[in-house]
Parts: C-alpha cells; structure tokens; sequence
C-alpha cells in the first residue's frame, strides 16, 4: 500500500509537471504581450517596460519558467511597489491585475466550490443510487421503463439549461427558494444550506441521472452473473438478491466514479457558479479569463488539475479498498 | 447451459456477421431510434437550410429592431410571448431586437458544425494515437500512455475557457471552438483504442495471421480495424451530444463565438439577465438545446445497443478498475454535468 | 416415506423462447430443449445424466430445483421432487425445496460464489434462509460444513473469499454450501469440469463418501462417460433433449443397447487402451526437424503492491526433439507451461533462454522479418475455435491469408487452392464465403486445421486442439489430424491435458508439471510403466469407463491416501 502510494505520488508530480509545462506553453507563449495587458490599454511603451521588468516577463521564457518552478518548490519574491512581497511555498505567482498572491485568491473561493460539489454529492449519491436501486428492483415494469426514461432525458438536460428554469419557477415565478448566495457556512449554516440548495439541485439532478444509470446497470449486470443463479438456486429471496448481492456489486463503480467526479467538479463548477452568480473557484477563472490575468490562470489550471489527478488516485485506492480482489500495482 | 445460450465466444463471432445493413434495420425498429433521427435529420436540415429559412421569414440574425423594444421597461421586446408577431415568428432579442427565428436557425448550424467537427477530431486522433499506442514500441505505448494521461489530468473546461481567452479575436471562432474541443477530448478514444487494440492483439486469430507471414500493417488493417468499428462508433456517438453541450457552455460562458455570429448557448447567456421580464427568451434556446442533445443522446444509446450489446459487461467489476476509466466511462471532453457513456442497458426505454 | 420416490420426474418438457426480443419474447418460437423425459430415483441412489452439448441434461438438473419458473421458459409434465412439484411450487415450498430438500452444486466454482463475500458468510446466509438460528449459529454450521468436505483449518478460511481458495477448494466450498442444510438430494451439474483430473477424481471421491455418509439422493450431470462410471447406481443418455438410454450403470457402459450410446462410448478415447492406429505403426525415425535444448520462457509478474516482482519461469529447461512424420504429445495440467511451450516452438513468443534449431538453424532470437521466411514451415491449431477464425472475415479468406501473404495473387488459383484445403479437411469447397459463426466447433476447427495446411508446413503445433468439442466430435477430429499426418509426412506437437487423448495420437509423450518435463518417452511406455509418481498420480485419477474398475481404482486412491 505505501509503495503503491509511493508511486502514485511520484506519477502526480509528473503529470503536475507536465501541466504546468502545457500551461506556460500555451499561455505564455499565446499570442498578446502580458505586460501590455497587465499595465491596461491606455499604457504609455516606457510604463508598459517598466510593468513588464517588475513581473521578470523581460526575462527568457525557460528562465521565467524556471523562476516559477523556483516559486512552486522553495517561493519567491517578487517587487511590489514599496518594497518585496514574499510568496511562500507553493508559490503560484502573483495576479497581474490586484498585486494579490494567486494562491490567497483560490483559498478565499475554495470553500464556495466545495460547498457546492460536497453538497451536491450527498444529493446526486441519494437520488442516484436510489433510483437505480428501484429500477433494478422493478425491473421488467412500466414504472421501470419509465425511471429508464427519465434518467436517459437526464443524462441530456446542460447544467445551465435546467438551472436556469428551475432559478425562474422556483425562484422568480413560485418563490419558494431564495435566490442563491453563498454565505459561508461558519456564519450562518442555515442561510449557507438555503442560499446553494439551487445550486445543489441543479448539479445534482443531471449527475443523479447519469448515476442512476450507472447503478442500475451494474447491478442488473450483477444480477445476471452465475452467483446469483446460485443463491436463487438455494432459495433466497429476490428483494435479498438485489439489496444484498446486486447491490453490493454495484458499489465499487459507483464509489470509484464519485471520486472522480468530485475531483472534476473543482475545475468543471464553472457554469453553475457562473449562472448563479457564487463566487468560486468558476467565477475567478472567468474574470481571470476576461482580465487576461495569466498567473491566475495558471494557477487555478494546477490546482483544479492537482484535483483531477488526486481524484484518480482515491478512485484506484477505493476500487481496492471496495474490491479486494483488485491488485494495486 | 440451456443449449439455446450461445457461448461467450459464439456471440462474439456472431455479432458482426450479423452485418451493417441489419444494425440499421434494428435500429429503425426501434421507435426513440427513429424519433431521434427525424429530429437530428430535421436539425440538419434547418442548419443546412439556415439563410434559406430567415429568407423566407424575411428576417436575418444580425439586424437591430430597436422600434420593437420598450425602452421604458429597459428593452424588453413589446408585444406578447416575447414580440411575437407575423414577421418576427418567434419574437425578437430583449435589448437589441433580432430575430430570434433567424438567430435560433443559424445557431442550430454553429452547433451542428463544432460539435460533428470537434467529434471528427477527437476519433481521429483518438484512433490513430491509440493504434499507434497498441502496436507500437514499449516507448511509444509509454510516450503516448503519458500523454493520454496528462490529456485528463486536464481540467479540460477551465483549460478550454483559457485557451479561448487568449488566443486573438481575428482568429475564426468556430474553428477555433472546434479545434479546442476536439484537441482537449480525445484522450478517451486514444484509451479505448489503445486498449481494444491490446486485447484483440491476444486473440487466437492475430497469432495466426501472424504465423501465415502477415506483417504488422497487415494484420492491423484487416484484423483489428474492422473490430475496432463497432466500439469506436459507439464512443463517437457519445461524444458528440457531449460536444454539442460544450459549444453550448463556452458560448453561454461569453468565450464561444463572439456576436454578431448567433449560438444558443449565447443567447441563454443573455437570457439569465431577462428571465424575470422575457421568460420565451430563456425557454426557446433551452428547448432547442435540450431537444438536441436529447435526440443525439437517445440515438447514441440505441446505436450503442445494437452494435455492443456487452457494452456494460466490460464494466466488470473484476477487471479492475475499469469503470470510473474505462472506454464505457465518462468522456473527458471539455463538459460538465453532460450525457455520459454508461453501460448501455439491453431493454433500455423500449 | 421410505419407499416414496425421491424424484419423479414425468413427461418433462422445457421450450425456450427463441430469437424474441426480450421486450416481446411471445412473438418468437420456441426451441424445445428438453422432449419428453421420464425417470425416477430412489432414496439414497445415484443418477448419472450424461449427454453432449446441447444434449438438454443441464436444463433437467435445473427444473428438478424448479429453475425455470420466472424465465420465460415453458415447461410441461411434472417434476416431483421430494413430495413437491418443483414446476408450481410457490413461496415457502420452493425455498423449502430449492437447497432445504435439494441441493445444487453448480459447475464454475468461481462464478458460482459471490466475489464480495467470505464463503462462511455465503454458506451461513443460505442456511439462514432454511432455517430460524442465529447468525452466529449459522456461522457454526457454515465452519462445519467446510470443515466436512475438506477444508484445512475451515474456521480461519471461512472467513476468505473465493478467490483465495484454489479451483479444487473452491468446488469443494460449492460442495459444503449443498450440504449445509442436509437436503436428501444432491444435484451436480458438471461439477468436474473445469478441474484438473487429479482434483477431479478427489472431488468425486468426496461426493461419494458424503452419499454414503448421509444418505442423500444424487443427480450427476455430466458430458464424461468417465465420471459417472464410478459415481452412479444409473445411467440416463440423452440426445437432443430426448432420454436415448436408461438404464443400471454397468448396463449402459457395458453393454448399450442404443447406437447412440455405442458411438458414444466408442469415441471416448481410451487411456488403458494400446495405441490406435491412428500414426503410422511404425514411425519412421525422419529428419530432425525441430530441437529445442533448455528452453527457458520467463514472464514479469505484476503481483503484489510491488512494481517489478521476480519474474516467474512458465517453462523452465525443456529439451526436446520433433521429427519429420511423428507426433509428439505433451500432457500436463493446467499451469503445467504447456501452452506457453507451444507458442515458443512456433516462435510466436521469444524464448526467455535456451536453444530453438529448426533444421539446424537457430532460429530462437530472430525477429519477425527474419521469421516470416520461415513462418510457412511451422504452424499452430488453436484451441478456441470461436476465438483463432476472425468472425468478421469469411472462413475463405481465413484460409487464403497464408496464401496471399506468400505473394500469390491469381484469384483463380486461390481460390482452387482454398477449395481443395476446404475439401481436404472435410468441409465443402463452396463454402469460402461463409462466416465463422455459420459452423459448429468441430467445423470452425477444420477450418482451422485447413489454414494451417494452407502454407504447406512441415511442423503443426496442435495447441488442446479437441479440448472444447464434444466427445465425438472430438474422435472425429482427432483421426483427421493422424489422417494429415500419414498422407502429408507432417510432424505432429500435441499438447493436450486429456491423457487418453493425447495417448492416441502420440508417438512419443512428455508430461510437463510446473514448467519442466517429469517424463518423457515412447508413449507406451509412459502409460504402461510410468516411472515418475507424477505421472502415476495422474494415471491413477484418470476416470474408468468400467465400473467396477472405476470402483477398484476409487479403493485403490482411498488407500493410498
């Protein structure tokens, strides 16, 4: 377990690498002049030189590169007006546009993102899960078919498209939910809980269709294996053979796919965030985007990427931990 | 044992002999297959028929109708369900007054063409990456395996949404839509292959073609690319409602095709500031986005049926970790909360 | 109670839906698997229920447990099992009878079990159906049960999952589950099948001690005259789902009145019997072909958390030598290398160390270009004949390949070519275009055996080439290959895990166990006088046709234990 840990850890630092190697190639060297857009449009060339050797961008880009690797491992300094600003550790760099430490930004919106994906979780593994339990519990009837169909209409329905008309008929036309904020939870848990049921909801509900696809089929694919006949062939009761046999089959998958997702959803909260307006890790990359401001960029690109690549290997410890006849290797 | 049960092997054997024309008699028998396919036929039409159609309207997508907007009331359109009138059919845009018919018609041909291009890139270099991956060297296989890897350590959207901010406004938004869709998504391909490939590589039936002298490019050509087919399709059927939702997300995110060129992930981006005032505005995109994706959708899991019925058993829980990275797993295109590639379901809605 | 019969099965007839959608599967026909089956069994006695693929016995044993009923397939007559009829019973009856009256002991001990589950825990949830104990009393019967068939130290095992447990045990766990709530029949359904036939022949022994032990009835479904010689009071043959033969055991293996059991018991190959004339009676020392001097195949094992663990020898120093016009067999159970052995004589695998001449040139370390000069001269019969034909190529072009590849390019004198080889091997020559799954087992491997001719070799690596067809089938296969051999002067490597098949065929015999041969040598003398106990154990499990061999040869084992 710790070699294979051992392992996996040195493989994330290599795809972190490689990442962070894409990521300056393409932005870095994209078309546009940083400090052109860091300095802002009205910039006169002496004050666009004068930006442009304050962010070291004068410099070469492998030496720039080098310089942030230099900052991600031991942190670096950088001339801030007065004087030096140190960036500690894990240095992503600093904002262009606020003079603010990249990495301060993504932990003030962390919480917001997950807030979001956790909460939704909890609601898609319900739904989810309970839905495909009772379409393989029913199989063969018309309320199956039609679980069937709707978890397919699910799969098909764009986060933006169904959020934005439960936001106009629960919201705007019947008032039954607030509009969505986020208010951190240590404040007020009962605004937090309020304030992203939406939000929530509208993730999960597209996620839980596609989960409760996924279960069911697992666990009709369960159900069709030899055990099965074996235990049907010792008397033991249908209801028993999903809950306990089908079910238990269907968990692995199941479990292993929420870890990637959860992974994923840091980086892909983007339209829900955006759509309603909270202020997460989503809502900073836009404007990052829109400000052309680099270094944020590149640094919620890694740390939603660092997501991604920890959420792989929870999944694999998980398939092993769930599925022992799994070899890590 | 029940002797009417073909064996594993049988039924492979038998499936694809079963023929191309036969997947398609099965799959018009199927009633959401042919519902599915008069929508998207319909799609394509309207896409192909775009200028035709506002012409006949005698409306275009880019003119300003600003005498039809209240100003008073900020710029919503006057007239009822959005300004619908004899020469508006479906109204016109809160706060710049065009078309709303013309722009959903030309949208329907954005979408059409990113998405069916974005696919067409992700299979190809899915396929030809994953091939290369399968026959070749130990190196290569490791190079491309690499590669793959980092491709979905990609936080694929925030990586696309990037990508489209930087690179300059003069250069075609379409393209470039479809050129980061499909170069951020075909990592899932590349597995799929590279792994089919590898297990075909073990069957019987390679080893004695190589044992009758046959050299690489031989037997990757007459034995494995006529297996690969049928699992290659089936992904690709997936990937493209996917696609179609990721054009739509980027757009609706202000990153997709810039105005006055009319998509509707754009317009539902307009639309979350007029829902309370204009909700037709919000529900004409939605629905037409939504009867999309549902329809490629709905055909893509009836083609999956048909040409792989085991799609779900390849989702064994003993081989290992397959399912949350396996070929049946979730694409990795550059989208969110999008249909996903599960284990087809035999009896699926019937 | 004591003189009712235990089963009484009458007029029994299952249909199975055919080629329906599972949507509608009342709009498609029906395929009528089992025809009119009578028999009954007394308390205490044995069945045996023997027949060929397709043959409807599987689908018997399963209507005795009332297995059909939800299916969708149609069954008519009555099946009494135990005072119960197994076709309507409903709620408590059927569960009373399904494992409380009459136990299955299904045929892939690996699948048959829950992979997520300790076995203890399976078996005490099955007796906690039948009977009102509490989980830890259930958990009890479970480590006796195990205990019963065999298991070492059962209260620790208990608690493995199957994947822990060898096939051997794992049969037995089957085994212990049947007997954990004491029914008084017992239905095996191919129990022996996937097992080496060392572990075969204990896995029988054992269920004729519990019979013995218990009293239970005993319903044995099997395709292997062999197994029920020893394990049954009667025997029922069946044939396209009718019952052909029925009747005592020693009358039906003795002497068959049907000619359908006569072929049948013609065709198993014998491995007491002295060499059929299938080779040439005296083989002819010919040129040297092939010799391989301490072959060596190594495989990187991925086990354990490690990366890189010390790789495992599959073949570990084997010498041998083919000749022109000789077969030689190869038999050894499975793990035994003998595969990988195999696919290293035809070079498909490179030889980790060791010597590989053919015809005086190495030919061990050459690559694939320098091979396919060579490629045409040794060629390989596989086992699988659904997996070695491309399913999506017609069968002559299968054929054809070796020839195009070779260069010819006259589609008129392929095609001629192809039709001969087609002929050759028993098929029609108007079948080039047609597809692999348009044939049965045997024919596909004709097909097979016809591509291998196609480049005109002077070896042929036949890889278990009989092991997935039937009986006669088999028989029918086997003289084929001899036929080629003498007509054609071909060597013949024939590696198989059935002795007595391999016994017909061969000149020569080596038995291989764990990478190594233990023996090798003129096959008469292999069999008639094995030196290596190895090779004596594996004679002995060999099951006998004659019952009253198969009896003396039980008593014989027992004892040596």
């Amino acid at each position: 377990m710790t070699r294979f840990l051992l392992r996996k850890a040195v493989g994330m630092i290599g795809v972190l690498f490689a990442l962070t190697l894409v990521v300056y190639a393409a932005f870095y060297l994209a078309p546009g002049d940083p400090a052109q857009l860091a300095c802002g449009e009205k910039c006169s060339p002496a004050q666009v030189l004068q930006v442009r050797e304050r962010l070291g961008l004068d410099a070469p880009v492998h030496l720039q590169y080098a310089r942030f690797l230099q900052g991600l491992v031991a942190g670096r300094d950088f001339s801030a007006g007065t004087g030096l600003l140190h960036c500690p550790a894990p240095c992503l760099g600093v904002s262009y546009r606020s003079g603010e430490q990249v990495s301060d930004m993504i932990a003030a919106r962390l919480p917001v993102t997950a807030s979001l994906a956790f909460g939704a979780m909890v609601i898609w593994l319900v739904l989810g899960v309970g839905t495909g339990l009772l379409s393989a519990l029913r199989r063969g009837r018309l309320s199956e078919r039609l679980l069937t169909a709707l978890t397919l209409t699910g799969t098909a329905v764009p986060v933006f498209v169904i959020g934005l008309v439960l936001l106009i008929v629960l919201c705007a036309q019947l008032q039954w939910l607030p509009f969505p904020s986020y208010v951190p939870l240590t404040e007020d848990p009962q605004q937090w809980f309020w304030g992203l049921l939406l939000p929530w909801f509208s993730l999960a509900l597209i996620e839980s269709a596609k989960y409760a696809r996924l279960t069911r089929s697992a666990m009709l694919e369960t159900l069709a294996e030899d055990h099965i006949r074996t235990f049907r062939a010792y008397g033991v009761s249908e209801r028993h053979l999903v809950t306990r046999h089908a079910l238990r089959g269907a968990l692995t998958p199941v479990i292993a796919l929420t870890a990637m997702d959860l992974g994923t959803l840091f980086g892909s909260a983007v339209l829900t965030e955006s759509l309603f307006g909270l202020p997460g890790l989503g809502k900073l990359l836009v404007s990052s985007v829109s400000l052309i401001d680099l270094p944020t960029v590149v640094g919620l690109v890694l740390v939603t990427g660092f997501c991604v690549v920890l959420a792989n290997i929870v999944a694999d410890l998980l398939y092993a931990v769930t599925d022992r006849r799994v070899v890590l290797g | 044992m029940a002797p009417q049960e073909p064996t594993a092997g049988e039924a492979r054997a038998a499936a694809p002999a079963a023929g191309r024309r036969q997947v398609w008699r099965r799959l018009l028998a199927r009633r959401t297959a042919r519902a599915a396919g008069l929508v998207i036929a319909l799609l394509l039409l309207i896409a192909v028929a775009a200028p035709l159609l506002s012409a006949i309207e005698g409306q275009d997508p880019t003119s300003y109708h600003n005498d039809l907007l209240d100003s008073a009331a900020g710029g919503v359109p006057t007239g009822s369900l959005g300004g619908v009138s004899a020469d508006h059919w479906l109204g016109v845009e809160p706060g710049t007054g065009r078309d709303v018919f013309a722009r959903l018609v030309h949208g329907a041909r954005l979408s059409l063409l990113v998405a069916v291009g974005a696919t067409v890139v992700q299979v190809t270099i899915g396929v030809l990456l994953g091939l290369a991956a399968g026959l070749g060297s130990r190196l290569l296989d490791q190079l491309i395996g690499n590669t793959t890897e980092v491709m979905l350590a990609l936080p694929s959207l925030v990586f696309a949404i990037s990508l489209m901010a930087v690179v300059p406004a003069d250069f075609p938004r379409p393209l470039l839509l479809t050129l980061v869709i499909g170069l951020l998504g075909w990592a899932g391909t590349s597995r799929l292959v590279r792994a089919q490939t590898l297990s075909l590589r073990q069957l019987d039936y390679v080893a004695a073609a190589r044992l009758a002298g046959a050299g690489r490019w031989r037997i990757a050509r007459r034995e494995l690319l006529p297996a690969l087919a049928a699992p290659v399709i089936t992904y690709a059927a997936i990937l493209l409602p996917s696609n179609v939702v990721s054009e739509a997300g980027l757009s609706f995110l202000g990153v997709g095709v810039k105005p006055p060129t009319s998509s509707w992930g754009q317009m539902l981006s307009g639309a979350t500031t007029w829902f309370r005032a204009d909700p037709m505005y919000v529900l004409l995109p939605s629905a037409v986005l939504f009867a999309t994706v549902l329809a490629f959708t709905v055909l893509g899991d009836a083609v999956r049926t048909e040409l792989d019925p085991r799609a779900a058993s390849r989702l064994r829980v003993g081989a290992a970790r397959q399912a949350a990275a396996s070929p049946t797993g979730p694409p990795t295109g550059p989208s969110v909360g999008l249909p996903v590639g599960l284990p087809a379901d035999e009896e699926a809605t019937a | 109670m004591s003189d009712e019969l235990l089963v009484d099965v009458r007029d029994l007839v299952v249909e199975f839906p055919v080629g329906a959608p599972a949507a509608a599967p009342s709009d498609g026909g029906h395929l009528r698997a089992v025809d009119g089956v009578t028999f009954t069994l007394a308390a205490g006695q044995a069945l045996g229920i023997v027949g060929e693929s397709g043959s409807g016995k599987s689908t018997v044993a399963a209507a005795l447990l009332g297995l059909h009923q939800g299916t969708g397939a149609r069954t008519g007559g009555s099946v009494r099992v135990a005072g119960v009829d197994a076709a309507t019973a409903q709620g408590a009856d059927l569960r009373r009878l399904r494992g409380g009256l009459a136990a299955m002991v299904f045929q892939d001990p690996l699948s048959a079990l829950d992979p997520y589950y300790a076995v203890g825990d399976q078996i005490a949830e099955v007796v906690r159906v039948h009977r009102t104990v509490s989980r830890r009393d259930a958990r009890a019967r479970a480590v006796q049960v195990l205990d019963r068939v065999g298991i070492a130290d059962a209260a620790r095992r208990s608690r493995s999952r199957p994947h822990e447990f060898s096939g051997g045990m794992r049969q037995r766990v089957l085994i212990a589950m049947a007997l954990a709530c004491e029914p008084r029949l017992l239905v095996a359904d191919e129990p022996t099948t996937a097992l080496d036939v060392t572990v075969q022949a204990q896995i029988l022994d054992l269920l004729h001690e519990l019979r013995a032990e218990t009293g239970a009835g005993l319903v044995l479904v099997t395709h292997d005259l062999g197994v029920v010689a020893g394990s049954v009071d009667r025997v029922l043959v069946m044939k396209d789902g009718r019952a052909v033969e029925h009747g005592p055991v020693a009358e039906v293996l003795g002497a068959p009145r049907e000619p359908y059991t006569r072929a049948l018991l013609a065709a198993v190959p014998r491995v007491d019997a002295p060499q059929a004339p299938v080779g040439p009676a005296d083989p002819p020392r010919g040129e040297l072909l092939l010799e391989a001097t301490e072959l060596r195949r190594e495989f990187a094992t991925r086990g354990g958390l490690t990366r890189r663990s010390a790789p495992v020898a599959a073949v570990d120093g084997v010498s041998l030598t083919v000749r022109a016009g000789e077969t030689l067999g190869i038999v050894g159970e499975s793990g035994s290398g003998k595969t990988t052995l195999g696919r290293m004589l035809v070079r498909l695998l490179e030889p980790t160390a060791g010597r590989l001449h053919y015809r005086g040139r190495d030919i061990g370390a050459l690559g694939e270009r320098e091979l396919r000069s060579l490629r045409r001269e040794l060629q390989m019969v596989f086992q699988d004949p659904a997996s070695s034909l491309n399913p999506r190529r017609t069968i002559g072009e299968s054929v054809a390949d070796p020839l195009r590849v070779a260069g010819e390019s006259d589609e008129r004198r392929i095609r001629t070519r192809v039709g001969e080889l087609l002929e050759r091997v028993g098929l029609n020559a108007d079948w080039y275009h047609r597809y692999p799954h348009e044939f049965s087992g045997g024919q596909r491997q004709r097909v097979g055996i016809a591509r291998a001719l196609a480049p005109e070799p002077r070896l042929i690596v036949c890889d278990e080439p009989v092991s997935a067809l039937d009986v006669t089938t088999q028989a029918q296969v086997v003289d084929l290959l001899g036929e080629l051999q003498r007509d054609l002067g071909l060597a013949l490597v024939f590696i198989a895990h059935d002795l007595a098949v391999v016994r017909q065929v061969s000149d020569r015999v080596a038995v291989m166990r764990a990478g190594r041969f233990v023996e090798q040598g003129d096959a008469d003398t292999v069999y008639d006088s094995p030196q290596h106990p190895y090779t004596k154990d594996l004679l002995a499990a060999v099951p006998a046709l004659d019952p009253t061999e198969a009896t003396a040869r039980r008593h014989a084992r027992l004892a040596a234990v």
